[in-house]
């Protein structure tokens, strides 16, 4: 009995990380990455496309700021345009670094240790892009401490009845819980790059936010109540987040929005393009970078499978809302639907059809699922097809509502796909930094996957 | 009076040789001791009885602090200090309070947590004697060390080195101040 369990176990372990590997070598090659003199012209030129889009974002910022909203497309009936669209994309790319990081924590599943840490960072930026369009789209950003409740002196205080505000609270708890999670899975990482560093400034930085980890078993016992803590914690978070930004439009009684499964149709689409995103990165850095042996094949085929999970319930719910727009009888949805199909958004809405429910199902076939190539050309797919959908149920359900002669189109100017642009800048230049100053993959979780790390029977008693 | 040393430290290649050394001088009596792995060993918390963390308390505490400061602050805006009437529905509309209650409960529960990690662990923390053996470097690499206190009040320098050299560690190694 006791035999036949360790072979199994032993297979396991295998299948997750290459074999081979020890402590020691899983330490070096992933501190590598960041201890190193050598910077590959991978992230130069990655960077660079980073720091140029980010201009073309100050740039964009600059010009929104001196002239108003008004450079953008969105006129009346369509004041969301863009910017909500992109808001609503960026924080669902999110939500996948924290269903690696928690749910799949409290779901002991042990592949997600070699890809969480970049997963987590990732959430991180894209919660970052995606805070910046609400508060752009304010028309006047500096006055965005108005959404925050504090003791002013014009006495007016914000609407807490609203579902922007909850979006306000919402966001603004998730970033500082991601950033929070990030750290605290940080610290153990960080201590192994102090001790490794050679170069004296880099020792000093990595040990202040090391904070002095030292790893006794004192600390690693608490630490892991910690994690399993604030995972507990981050999990129903993940989940309010884009339910919350699902209720700015279901409170709503734009017909298109006012329907009450919003909350999980946009759950899973976020976890959707999350994943997209997740192997969009990851394909080319394992690559790039030689780790295959800890990203392997493995991860990015459980990764596909998600994607095509959480593309069936997305599918299906675009089947629902159809279904239910016809046979709710209610004249306003179904021309609403009729017009999406239809109507000046058509090209946009069949083309989402076909990037998140039709192109997806060649994930079925496990020779796309297991060829990096496929999977990054399907995962980009997946994230076009995402920011087709939020643009399709934001611009068309405003375009065309209620009174016909208050129908009116949007068209995005020049500025729309600027700022779009500039907040993939944004994101890239953030993630290539952490890539080159941080460990992209979590030392200390990978270390506990070796079938070494296991303590041998007759010491357990 | 201080005691010249920290204590001493012996150094392990494998995790089943520490969480054996950690039980052995736990059941020789040892109580100051403390053992340092580059990850995580669910059976060193049994070695050295480290089960109880008052951590999920504080992060209980921290969340229910949350769930009031969330609920009364609604409360009190909308209903005490800046009324709207519209269209004479209730000004404690419990219900559109509830997401931000959950909010901030997760919230405080999060900071809470980080918080409470920190001061339970003791951390930030400049300095500890442990890094003054040179080799401790290899705790976040791929070495385990079992380090007994001279605060111990079994410890005896010779006595201990002996006791640790009988685990057949690597080294042993005196941890100064």
């Amino acid at each position: 009995m006791a035999d036949e369990r360790q072979v199994i176990e032993r297979e396991q372990s295998q299948e997750i990380i290459a074999p081979g590997y020890t402590f020691g070598t899983i330490t070096d090659q992933i501190s590598a990455v960041v201890l190193t003199k050598h910077t590959p012209l991978f992230w130069m030129a990655c960077f660079g496309v980073g720091i140029g889009l980010l201009m073309l974002l100050l740039w964009s910022i600059a010009l929104l700021m001196t002239e108003g909203v008004g450079i953008w497309g969105i006129r009346a009936p369509v004041m969301w345009g863009f910017a909500i669209t992109n808001f609503v994309w960026w924080i669902g790319i999110g939500h996948a670094g924290t269903l690696i990081s928690a749910i799949l924590l409290l779901l002991n599943q042990k592949w997600r240790n070699s890809i969480n840490r970049f997963a987590e960072a990732m959430t991180l930026f894209a919660v970052a892009c995606a805070g910046m369009f609400p508060l752009l789209h304010l028309g006047r950003p500096w006055l965005f401490y108005w959404l925050f409740p504090y003791p002013n002196s014009t006495g007016v205080q914000p609407q807490f009845r609203s579902p922007l505000v909850w979006d306000v609270f919402a966001v603004s708890t998730y970033a500082t819980v991601s950033a929070l999670f990030w750290y605290v899975g940080l610290m153990p990482d960080l201590a192994t790059l102090r001790d490794r560093s050679q170069n004296p400034v880099a020792r000093v930085i990595y040990g202040v936010m090391a904070m002095g980890w030292r790893g006794s078993a004192r600390h690693w016992s608490v630490y892991e109540t910690a994690s399993l803590l604030l995972a507990g914690l981050a999990t129903p978070l993940v989940l309010s987040v884009h339910t919350v930004v699902s209720f700015d439009f279901t409170i709503a009684i734009v017909p298109g929005w006012h329907s009450t499964f919003f909350p999980p149709y946009f759950v899973a689409g976020a976890i959707y393009s999350g994943f997209a995103m997740v192997l969009a990165l990851a394909i080319p850095l394992r690559a790039v970078y030689g780790l295959q042996g800890l990203i392997t094949d493995k991860h990015l085929e459980n990764a596909a499978k998600v994607m095509l999970a959480t593309g069936l319930i997305v599918g299906y719910a675009y089947v629902l809302e159809t279904f239910t727009a016809w046979y709710s009888g209610d004249v306003f949805e179904g021309a609403a639907f009729w017009n999406r199909m239809t109507g000046p958004y058509s090209v946009n809405y069949w083309s989402l059809i076909a990037f998140n429910v039709v192109l997806p199902q060649g994930l079925w076939f496990k020779r796309i699922r297991t060829n990096p190539v496929t999977l990054f050309i399907w995962s980009i797919f997946v994230l076009i097809g995402m920011w087709l959908e939020r643009y399709v149920i934001i611009v068309s359900s405003l375009a065309q509502d209620y009174l016909n002669s208050s129908w009116g189109e949007f068209h995005a100017t020049r500025w729309d796909w600027a700022t779009y642009l500039g907040t993939i800048g944004l994101f890239l230049f953030l993630f290539f930094l952490f890539i080159r100053l941080l460990p992209m993959i979590s030392i200390f979780e990978v270390r506990t996957l070796l079938p070494q790390a296991k303590v041998e029977e007759e010491a357990r008693r | 009076m201080t005691k010249p040393t920290h204590g001493l430290m012996a150094e392990f290649e494998t995790p089943t040789s520490l969480v054996n050394a950690a039980r052995a001088a736990r059941e020789k009596g040892y109580r100051k001791l403390d053992a340092y792995s580059p990850f995580p060993i669910e059976e060193l918390n049994d070695a050295l009885h480290l089960h109880k963390n008052k951590l999920p308390l504080i992060v209980l505490a921290g969340g229910i602090v949350g769930a009031v400061t969330g609920y009364m602050l609604q409360y009190f805006v909308t209903v005490w200090y800046f009324p709207i009437n519209i269209g004479g529905r209730p000004l404690h509309s419990w219900p559109s309070y509830i997401v931000i209650t959950f909010e901030m409960t997760i919230l405080f529960a999060a900071l809470s947590a980080v918080l409470g990690l920190l001061a339970l662990c003791g951390l930030p923390m400049p300095y500890h004697p442990v890094f003054n053996v040179p080799r401790f470097a290899l705790a976040s690499r791929n070495r385990f060390f079992l380090c007994i206190e001279a605060s111990d009040p079994l410890f005896d320098h010779d006595a201990t080195a002996d006791f640790l050299r009988r685990l057949e560690p690597k080294e042993v190694s005196e941890v100064e101040n």
